[in-house]
């Protein structure tokens, strides 16, 4: 009777051989398709030494391509953090016609493809475009330059600190801003002191989600950025060039760089879970103080 | 402070919450505004806070018009349903934040030395460094009034006070608030559905119904005098049984009952459960016993008259009595509305 128990599974769904078969797929798929190219990304950076990746790097173009990265998402993770606020401010807070269109809205260019961005922004701004003539006349250059590559980024990266926030924000509802209006608090205070320490995590979150994004957009920069080398060629963009050159040691090199960065990125966001995570946990584990008034 | 509402209507998109509301509270009174959801309770008392413009009328405080004065400078203090504590602060930080962004510059000590004051006021001394997640739901509410109470409102305006806390606890915070009213004398309006609520803790309770003041008056007033069948059985169980009015008379088989000021037609007639009396025989309605139903004070019976109409009473807890019996019914006290 006790052996026949035994061999049961202790809850329903998680017999031994389904969690072993189900475990072993994930690890398998995940090593072959995630850890794999990762792996080789390093090993051939580092293939012909550490010098040669030095080199690599150190390269004006390589360096070039760093730095109008990180200048990229310098511009574009605050803007669209801003957006990001303002748009799950207004979508959760307030009451107007056109609030379900402005969610769809913000979650277009997670359907669209990057490289139709591109393409639209060359329509636009091109010489043969929309505002191409008047702000040429202007002498104002937005495509193959460093405007052009920030907006088509921006629009690319756009819903991340949105979508992130909304939720949280529908679930808290409006009853804090307005308690804190009631005492007295100016709207600028109430989202300084109320609202934002509330959504603090799930904001840093977005950031991070978007600054990923940013560093690593490549269809849409393809476009717009004109692929001028050490000028116009953000690191994706790099990495393309120099594989097609033949360079294979300077394509992973900078490909490990880009790499370097997103693996940052996502230790970042991991600690930041954990520190939000615990939070969340520790306050209800104190068990509440007994009543003390009669 | 006196707050009068003039005429005060708000509509919501096609859907009219307040229609023509207009309602005097006296200068540290304390008045509930009852009545089942949807009826527009809630929506009148975030009017008189400022959370929601109306749509047409005034509101005045004291002399002045306080229609178009936006919330922050409306000087109410304001309880939310759910507390809406800012969970980030302690308890401390949470009291003390109206005083600090006030316009009124208060000094560090002044706000440490008020925040213990309402601390005490509202006996959670010691817990100002705890979170809001810390303490339970009563304590919550507590640390909610203490927060509004901080910024010196001109009126206290509470939504649903006591709805989130189970039945004892309510209990004791309702006695509780009583105090603290009679202790600081501030004029003050409370939202509730729940009547027991209303009438023991308002010195005037405001019925309303689709938008509209059915009946306002003294706990006594809507008790004894209920002005129609909705108020009737809004307040407290309630037996219906079908009549028909003549010449200011209810006739029902049992005899008849005085129904004054009530047109002749058919009617009904509301008696409490209290206002019936039962015995194996003798005079009253005859009535079939379904089921007995034991409390700690009594037992309630649910019994059929013959013609149909389901009654429901106490008896005393010693009443021998059991499903199936037959016995008599006797109305001792009743009001009459005409049907409709």
């Amino acid at each position: 009777m006790h052996a026949t128990r035994s061999k049961k599974p202790p809850r329903v769904g998680d017999a031994p051989a389904i969690r072993r078969t189900l475990i072993a797929i994930t690890l398998l798929l995940g090593a072959l398709l995630i850890l794999a190219p990762l792996l080789v990304i390093a090993v051939q950076a580092f293939s012909e030494g550490w010098k040669v990746f030095a080199a690599a790097i150190a390269h004006p173009d390589t360096l070039s391509a760093i730095l109008l990265t990180v200048v990229t998402a310098l511009i574009a993770v605050p803007i669209n953090t801003a957006f990001g606020v303002a748009a799950a401010w207004s979508i959760t807070k307030f009451d107007f016609p056109l609030r379900r269109l402005l969610l769809v809205v913000t979650e277009i260019p997670f359907s669209i493809s990057p490289i139709v961005a591109g393409v639209a922004y060359l329509f636009v701004y091109g010489l043969q475009g929309l505002f191409g003539p008047l702000l040429d006349a202007y002498g104002i250059k937005i495509l193959f330059a460093l405007p052009g590559i920030v907006l088509a980024s921006m629009f690319v990266t756009a819903p991340f600190v949105a979508r992130e926030l909304i939720p949280l924000m529908q679930a808290q509802g409006r009853d804090l801003e307005e308690a804190a209006t009631s005492l007295g608090a100016s709207g600028w205070r109430t989202f300084l002191s109320v609202t934002l320490p509330n959504i603090r995590w799930a904001m840093l979150y977005g950031i991070i989600l978007c600054n990923a994004r940013v560093m690593g957009e490549f269809g849409a920069v393809s476009v717009v950025s004109g692929n001028i080398r050490g000028q116009t060629n953000t690191l994706p963009l790099h990495i393309e060039l120099l594989y097609h050159d033949y360079q294979t040691t300077g394509a992973f090199a900078a490909a490990f760089i880009l790499t370097l960065l997103a693996v940052v990125t996502i230790i970042a966001k991991v600690a930041l879970e954990r520190r939000g995570a615990g939070r969340r946990r520790r306050a209800p584990i104190v068990t509440p103080a007994p009543e003390v008034a009669k | 402070m006196k707050i009068r509402l003039e005429n005060v209507v708000k509509t919501f998109d096609t859907f009219r919450a307040v229609h023509g509301v207009s309602l005097d509270i006296g200068s540290g009174e304390l008045v509930a505004l009852l009545g089942p959801s949807g009826s527009g309770k809630t929506t009148i008392l975030r009017m008189v806070a400022g959370l929601e413009y109306s749509d047409g009328g005034h509101i005045y405080f004291g002399d002045q018009d306080a229609t178009d004065i936006p919330v922050r400078d409306r000087g109410v203090g304001f309880v939310f349903q759910h507390y809406a504590l800012f969970p980030h602060m302690t308890i401390g930080e949470n009291i003390a934040f109206g005083m600090k962004v006030s316009k009124l510059k208060r000094s560090t000590e002044e706000i440490e030395a008020r925040v213990k004051d309402l601390l005490r006021l509202v006996k959670l001394d010691g817990l100002q460094d705890r979170f809001p997640a810390q303490i339970s739901g009563g304590q919550r509410q507590r640390v909610a009034l203490a927060r509004a109470l901080a910024v010196d409102p001109k009126v206290l305006l509470l939504d649903e006070p006591f709805g989130a806390l189970d039945a004892n606890v309510r209990r004791d915070l309702r006695r509780w608030l009583r105090e603290i009213h009679a202790e600081l004398g501030i004029t003050t309006l409370f939202v509730t559905h729940d009547q027991e609520e209303a009438l023991d803790l308002a010195d005037r309770v405001v019925i309303l119904n689709g938008g509209q003041i059915v009946q306002e008056g003294t706990p006594e007033q809507v008790c004894r005098q209920p002005n129609s069948a909705f108020v009737m059985r809004f307040l407290g169980d309630t037996n219906s049984l079908k009549t028909t009015v003549a010449n200011g008379k209810a006739q029902l088989p049992a005899g008849e009952i005085d129904a004054p000021g009530c047109p002749d037609g058919p009617a009904e007639v509301f008696v409490r459960p209290g206002d019936l009396d039962w015995a194996s025989d003798g005079a009253g309605i005859p009535a079939d016993v379904h089921q007995v139903l034991d409390r700690p004070g009594n037992r309630r019976i649910l019994a059929a008259t013959v013609q149909g109409d389901t009654l429901e009473f106490d008896v005393a807890p010693e009443t021998v009595v059991k499903a199936g019996d037959r016995g008599m019914v006797r109305i001792i006290r009743a009001k009459v509305f005409a049907a409709g």
